[in-house]
């Protein structure tokens, strides 16, 4: 019987799983196959329940940021109103449109929150609890990511619907733009930490990666935020102006299936933020007790989740050609100068410089780009003032 | 047989019966969708050779291209879901022939040539190999730089064709 430790309880439990099923006298390879089987259970669920909280916490938040009370009719502080939204989804009329393809309309929202649900495979909770520490973590998230903008199509499409299509058509644009940043962005901590295993690069912080990439981490978030399509993003859907999007067409609970996907994924870029650029479980006495990397984890993740909301209700909506322009006149040029500069500023660190200055190095670096991008800017805009000026006194003189 | 053999079987035979879909289906978006199954179990096949790294590339790059496919699909092609005219030309012996003699020449190819074992045990970090040996001028440093400057042309290639015509202004 394996040792149960405390400070590592969920492995240890896994551990007395696979020994109980063991000694029932089964085979190695089919304990394996159900124990992954209870560990993949148990976190799916914690995925799919987290957004309960957090639509809650983002509804109060957002509130409060609004000067409005926010729920608070439903259980204390209004904490069950998920729960209430959730049944109203549920009891409602599930319609599915005439001339709809049925199978790939039906497909289409359950692939989108399997995309996200996929990313958590890979996501270290602790130094030792982790789904499957593959060697190509990143790369892999990014993958799986790409499986959610082929769901939005599919939504679109199959709906049979001018607007619904229209709609997918947009986000996927968005989509597929923006990926491009966020993955230069992804190579920047990979290079630093010389491994796209999640878990390695974790370990490799023992700075936080965003001293060392910070322009990275914000480039990351933005491209981020982006991806989920939420403010200021949300052209996709913006309610006051255009019909709302490839998801009109959906009603009910798929409808529901549809936010889960979006509220799950804005989580996961949270999380993956915070495993990237903050650390993820690092902190004190974590060697001693790694259950409690999942609290630091969790206490990063909620943040960056915060900040996203804070951008959100403070940012008004871009539009469609600001969206454009800042992502291939400004993120894409920006992210492949800071890729090279730290390539060639970490290779110039001497191997014997210690963490803490060789990140301190690179943020100065950092820093330079940031200098340089601020002046650029600046030129740039005084060039169309300057053009706006000239138009100006040209109608003023006619 | 053993467990991953017959996995091999299953992944094998679902990526044949997706890909058979992906030219026999009327409808143009069924078959991008039946391609997308067709590449996941190749995707699946690279995982079971402990090749995460083109597993995963597959998916990024082909799979996320199928949304932009679509696209396409749906913006180049009229009534997609009314075709109904015949699903073969006059030449289908030629294509015939054709395929038949690709699939003899790569099956005697495949038959004859001394495949290398897997080498037994724990190869290491196959990324850490793989990224290693596309930088080592003893392996593959030549294909790579050629691939880099190929797709280089293209992307100058296709701002060029994008660019407004001095001409039209």
């Amino acid at each position: 019987m394996p040792e149960v430790r405390v400070g590592d309880l969920l492995v240890s439990l896994y551990d007395l799983l696979g020994w109980g099923l063991s000694e029932l006298g089964l085979y190695p390879s089919v304990v394996s196959i159900l124990q992954k089987l209870v560990a993949g259970f148990i976190l799916a669920n914690f995925c799919l329940l987290t957004p309960l909280f957090t639509i809650w916490l983002e509804r109060k938040v957002s509130a409060r940021f609004q000067d409005r009370l926010g729920p608070n009719r439903v259980g204390p502080y209004g904490l069950f109103q998920g729960f209430a939204d959730i049944v109203k989804l549920i009891t409602k009329e599930d319609i599915t449109p005439a001339s709809a393809d049925k199978t790939v309309f039906n497909i289409g929202p359950v692939l989108a929150v399997m995309s996200v649900l996929g990313i958590w495979a890979v996501i270290p909770f602790t130094s030792t609890m982790v789904g499957t520490d593959i060697n190509v973590g990143i790369l892999y998230s990014v993958a799986v990511g790409a499986i959610g903008t082929l769901a939005i199509m599919m939504g679109g499409w199959a709906s049979n619907n001018k607007y619904a299509l229209l709609g997918s058509f947009r986000t996927v644009s968005q989509l597929v733009s923006y990926e491009v940043p966020m993955i230069i962005a992804l190579l920047i901590p990979t290079l630093l930490a010389g491994s796209m295993r999640m878990n390695t690069i974790v370990q490799e912080q023992q700075v936080w990666f965003i001293v060392a990439a910070p322009i990275a981490g914000l480039i990351f978030l933005i491209s981020g935020i982006a991806e989920v399509g939420r403010a200021p993003f949300d052209l996709l859907e913006a309610e006051s102006e255009i019909v709302a999007g490839f998801h009109v067409e959906y009603t009910g609970m798929k409808f529901g299936v549809w936010m889960l996907a979006e509220f799950l994924h804005a989580f996961t870029v949270s999380a993956i933020t915070a495993v990237v650029f903050l650390g993820g479980w690092r902190g004190p006495w974590v060697d001693q007790y790694p259950l409690l990397g999942i609290v630091y984890f969790l206490i990063k993740t909620y943040f960056v989740s915060m900040l996203m909301l804070w951008i959100r209700v403070t940012v008004p909506r871009v539009r469609i050609d600001q969206m454009n322009d800042l992502n291939w006149k400004f993120l894409v040029p920006l992210s492949l100068a800071v890729l090279v500069m730290t390539a060639l500023v970490d290779k110039l660190i001497p191997v014997d410089f210690s963490a803490g200055s060789r990140s301190l190095i690179l943020f100065l670096a950092n820093m330079v780009i940031v200098v340089a991008t601020l002046l650029v800017l600046r030129g740039v805009s005084r060039k169309e003032q300057a053009a706006q000026s000239d138009l100006q006194a040209e109608v003023n003189s006619i | 047989m053993t467990v991953s053999q017959i996995l091999f079987i299953l992944f094998a035979l679902a990526t044949l019966v997706a890909a058979y879909l992906v030219v026999t289906v009327r409808n143009l978006i069924h078959a991008a969708l039946w391609l997308v199954a067709s590449l996941l179990g190749i995707a699946a096949i690279f995982v079971m050779l402990d090749a995460s790294f083109m597993a995963t590339v597959e998916v990024v790059l082909y799979v996320g291209a199928i949304a932009i496919l679509i696209v396409f699909a749906v913006m180049l092609t009229r009534r997609v879901m009314e075709d109904v005219g015949p699903q073969r030309t006059n030449n289908w012996w030629f294509a015939a022939i054709l395929s038949v003699l690709f699939f003899a020449s790569t099956s005697i190819l495949i038959w004859f040539t001394k495949w290398p074992n897997l080498p037994e045990g724990d190869v290491g970090d196959t990324v850490l190999i793989l990224g290693k040996s596309l930088v080592d001028p003893n392996k593959y440093v030549i294909p790579f730089e050629v691939a880099s400057v190929l797709l280089m042309v293209a992307l100058i290639g296709s701002i060029a064709v994008a660019l407004p015509s001095k001409q039209s202004e």
